[in-house]
């Protein structure tokens, strides 16, 4: 009898469970934890290797009796779940590598502490992802939200930490009450909350609508879609790095991954327009991301505003598949669907590659804001080296990466035939501009990221002191790097894999349809479309050898080292260089509307000139701050009302059974 | 792929490295005859990547490997889509390696290279022209994207080759659509092979200079790989325009012969075009860099019109 692969994806969630227990045993032992960190790493690895089996397989099921009695956990694992389990495990992997090799002993919380919360997160990650039932899933969606809290607020000395945690923690509980209610809708009054009863019931009238639109605002609050976005960019910074990339690689995954589940599977019918109002919301959320990543001088804030974007990316991606498919486009509605799906894959591996390697320059460094970094390629050599591969992927240039699911994305956009309603026709050439525009600005960003961090002189005098990230730290770098590379250069490979959710949620195929083979990828035909990295690889690759031989055999080779030429300026100080705020200045002043902008101007008379700008959101100001307002206007009023004196509340109780007596009778 | 398609390929990456310095050299010598002044040889192009070559290369001490690997890099992209773009015949074998999206994709390639590298010495020329430069393009990708969607919408395709294989035997016409994409096209052009208006590549005026700054530490073997590349950017770009605009006298096979055959047409083709941008760059002025959003601004607007009009008319 063979075992069941959910039996034994199961069984992994439990051992990374079971991993976390272990490290309570001693607190504050590091190196226990470290080991521990690394078996993490082996089970992560397991639970890729079993995830790619079962998306090949039927859907599995299993029930679980645990929880209350009466109320069993359901598990499932069929194509959808298992795509990004795959991603979970693999991402992850790479991160606990990373992680074994990162946390020092003067963390503010103990090491086994950390451990234990990292490996709660994995696995209600995990079981968020193979939940069958409401119940499940929300006691998962839960343990995820509080485990990551805590993960946030690690170093809870620094009160901006906390405030971050809790604004975060705030938002994820918002979020959880649209999902709560989203589920409440989908029961459709039954009062079965399996998945699988869920299926079975046909919404009438507006219901299916409201249902989507309360998954999105839910599941949209977790991912940071636009105007819930504001936890992001407080979290990510004050977690510790691993904790950054894996709440950006993997947990907003969780979130697209119930968007997902809810409107293709759990929804039966989609209607276009909320595809219309999806695709407005995902690409106002990349751009706003794309435009605040510019004008960010804190080198993990910037990362997390980038997030912002790819997460509008995908879900511009979500948008046109859901467009398609109310449109019954089953081919170009598999092509967009596989665009989301490769997205999420590649922004797991490159955002986890840059957010570990800004964890590896601050252990070197100490130093987050990128007006204090620079030249760090001659003192960190391999981080900077592996960091370059996740720029460029960011950066969304080819062979790597990022280019394969935008360009994905872009083919969906352009072979948009004629939809039957004229004014999205309309809109669709107009969303793909701005589509574009956000990609064209990532690479903006990518080079302030890359070129102020780690190329240009240091602009501290302390940096020439930094130490290159430890063995298991790179190993953990050069595995990701790999990742975006081998991701980029196989794009058909990688399509077959996806194609089993289109098979399961469309019912189309992309990688086999079409002309594609290993080499070419052609969704529709090699006269419609049709790119190979591969190739591009290697002609790029044959140039440069050939070159660089033929130059230095018909001429030569000759090089000497000089002061830098500057245009015979003399003086050059490394402060002569572009700051972050100098890198980013030509977007402020281009995009100026999207900011709210504080300038400080020296006068001519000033005997100390200063000149600040500061840039704020101002959805901050326009949505939070009145909300905020409101909630304490109303707490004041209750405040008015509590006396403290308990004869004024027996009179209250008093008044209020008179009123009672009154009224209802 | 057969041996006769790979070898037909070489040729036209041949014929495509061998002209893209005199078709910058042509475009100088209209340029001094249209200032009244004396016009340096068509050949000096090559002259200076000769020049070059034999020159001791000098990097500025703190220069790191990804400053020396620049140059062949973005020259290794430029070939590649030297490659890619139909500039003489239609179906070559590598011409399915990327399409239009992916062409966009190496120029950005090449741009992000360049920028990175300028960035790599420290000094304040550098960090100017790759914040200069990184601004312009994220200006122009978008405009040029949509003047190659417009095309691909006509032709049901971002292949460039079909594109063209559509557009070379649609009636003969002037095509609203292709209009608007066209004076788009042309000023994404200028932009993006730092012409003026937007650069002035015959300055090394501090303030002003985009490319000039940012290439300013190159000497020797790497500036003249840089010359070269960007020559055969000027030539890629033209070569796309033309193949969208006037994709008349391209050769359809893949022979030797029929290319042989379609150098001449596409010869005359440039000549005319070089022409006529040298007559832009001595006609307008550059413009202060932040009107460089109005410029592409209006490109990028004219593209999307061209593409709601191909929508709306169906021409």
């Amino acid at each position: 009898m063979s075992i069941s692969p959910l039996a034994l994806i199961a069984a992994a969630i439990a051992a990374w469970l079971a991993i976390g227990a272990l490290a309570l045993v001693r607190p504050h032992a590091l190196r226990i934890a470290r080991s521990l960190f690394a078996a993490g790493a082996l089970v992560g690895i397991a639970i890729a290797a079993i995830a790619l089996v079962a998306l090949r397989g039927h859907p599995d099921t299993m029930i679980l009796p645990l929880g209350l009695p009466d109320l069993p956990f359901h598990l499932r694992v069929d194509a959808l779940s298992a795509a990004f389990l795959v991603l979970l495990g693999g991402t992850s992997a790479a991160i606990s590598l990373y992680s074994s090799g990162y946390f020092r002993a003067e963390e503010a919380t103990a090491p086994g502490l950390i451990c234990f919360q990292y490996h709660v997160f994995l696995a209600a990650m995990g079981l968020v992802l193979v939940a069958d039932d409401a119940y499940m899933f929300m006691v998962a969606w839960e343990t995820m939200a509080l485990a990551s809290y805590f993960l946030v607020t690690t170093d809870h000395r620094i009160p901006e930490t906390r405030r971050a945690g809790f604004l975060y923690l705030l938002i994820a509980h918002i979020g959880a009450i649209g999902i709560l209610l989203c589920f409440g809708v989908l029961q459709g009054g039954r009062g079965d909350y399996a998945f699988d009863a869920m299926r079975a019931v046909t919404l009438a009238g507006n219901w299916p609508s409201i249902a989507f639109f309360l998954a999105l605002f839910g599941f949209g609050a977790k991912a940071g879609l636009l105007p819930l976005h504001v936890w992001l960019p407080e979290a990510h910074p004050a977690a510790p790095s691993p904790v950054s990339a894996l709440m950006s690689g993997v947990m907003l995954k969780t979130a697209i991954y119930g968007l997902l589940r809810v409107t293709f599977d759990l929804l039966h019918a989609q209607l276009w327009w909320w595809g219309a109002i999806a695709l407005a919301i995902g690409l106002l959320t990349a751009l706003f991301g794309v435009i605040f990543a510019a004008a960010q001088t804190d080198m993990k804030r910037l990362l997390a505003y980038s997030s912002i974007e790819n997460i509008g990316i995908i879900v511009v991606g979500i948008a046109l598949t859901i467009l398609f498919k109310s449109n019954v486009k089953p081919l170009l509605a598999a092509i967009a669907l596989t665009a989301v799906l490769y997205h999420c894959v590649n922004h797991a591996f490159f955002k986890s590659l840059l957010f570990l390697a800004t964890g590896s320059v601050m252990h070197a460094t100490h130093e987050r804001s990128l007006g204090k970094l620079g030249g760090l390629i001659h003192r960190m050599p391999w981080v900077a080296w592996l960091a370059l591969v996740g720029t460029l992927a960011m950066a969304g240039l080819p062979p790597l990466n990022g280019f394969v699911s935008e360009w994905l994305l872009l083919q969906a956009f352009l072979f948009t035939p004629s939809l039957p309603q004229s004014f999205v026709n309309m809109l669709v050439p107009v969303a793909a501009a701005a589509l574009v525009l956000t990609v064209a600005l990532s690479a903006y960003v990518m080079v302030k990221f890359y070129g102020v961090i780690f190329l240009g002189r240091p602009r501290e005098p302390h940096l020439a002191h930094a130490q290159d990230a430890g063995i298991r730290e790179r190993a953990a770098l050069a595995a990701l790097a790999a990742g975006c590379v081998l991701l980029g250069i196989f794009p058909v490979t990688v399509i077959t894999a996806i194609d089993h959710v289109n098979e399961q949620l469309l019912a189309t195929t992309v990688g086999r349809g079409g002309e594609s083979n290993w080499l070419l990828l052609a969704p529709i035909a090699t006269d419609r479309s049709s790119y190979s990295p591969l190739i591009v690889l290697a002609v790029i690759v044959a140039v440069v050898l050939v070159t660089i031989q033929v130059v230095h055999r018909l001429w030569h080779g000759r090089m000497r080292r000089a002061p830098a030429w500057d245009c015979g300026f003399p003086l050059q100080t490394p402060r002569m260089q572009d700051t972050a705020e100098g890198f980013g200045q030509p977007i402020r002043q281009v995009f100026e509307p999207f900011f709210r902008m504080e300038r400080h101007l020296p006068t001519p008379f000033d005997t100390k000139p200063r000149y600040a700008v500061t840039a704020t959101d101002h959805l901050w100001h326009w949505l939070y701050l009145p909300i905020i307002r409101a909630t304490d206007a109303v707490a004041r009023f209750a405040g008015l009302i509590q006396r403290g004196r308990i004869a004024v509340y027996l009179t209250y109780s008093f008044v209020t059974l008179l009123a009672l007596l009154l009224f209802v009778r | 792929m057969t041996i006769a398609g790979l070898l037909s390929q070489l040729l036209q990456v041949a014929i495509a490295l061998l002209l893209a310095p005199i078709l910058v050299g042509w475009v100088n010598m209209c340029r001094a005859w249209l200032q009244n002044k004396r016009a340096p040889s068509v050949l000096l192009p090559y002259r200076t990547i000769h020049k070059l070559f034999t020159k001791d290369a000098v990097i500025a001490e703190n220069a790191s490997p990804v400053f020396r690997v620049t140059p062949y890099i973005v020259f290794g992209a430029m070939c590649c889509a030297a490659a890619i773009v139909p500039s003489l015949a239609t179906a070559l074998p590598f011409a399915s390696a990327a399409d239009a999206i992916a062409l966009v994709g190496l120029f950005a390639l090449a741009r992000v290279f360049i920028a990175l590298a300028a960035m790599d010495i420290g000094t304040s020329f550098g960090s100017l022209g790759a914040r200069r430069e990184m601004f312009v393009g994220f200006l122009a990708e978008p405009a040029l994207l949509m003047v190659l969607f417009t095309a691909s919408l006509i032709s049901g395709s971002t292949s460039l080759p079909t594109i063209v294989d559509t557009l070379a035997h649609r009636e003969l016409a002037i095509y609203p659509s292709l209009a608007f994409a066209g004076v788009a096209f042309t000023m994404v052009s200028l932009a993006e092979n730092a012409r003026i208006p937007i650069d002035n590549p015959a300055t090394h005026l501090e303030l002003t200079m985009i490319h000039e700054a940012m290439i300013l530490e190159y000497s020797a073997r790497h500036l003249a790989l840089l010359e070269w590349a960007s020559a055969l950017k000027l030539f890629n770009y033209s070569c796309i325009g033309l193949a969208l605009f006037f994709p008349f006298g391209i050769a359809e096979g893949a022979n030797g012969v029929a290319i042989l055959g379609a150098a001449p047409v596409l010869i005359a083709k440039l000549a005319i075009g070089g022409a006529l941008l040298a007559l832009i760059e001595t006609l307008s002025a550059k413009l202060r860099i932040f009107r460089a959003p109005e410029f592409l601004g209006t490109a990028f607007l004219l593209a999307v019109l061209g593409m709601l009009v191909h929508l709306l008319l169906g021409s």
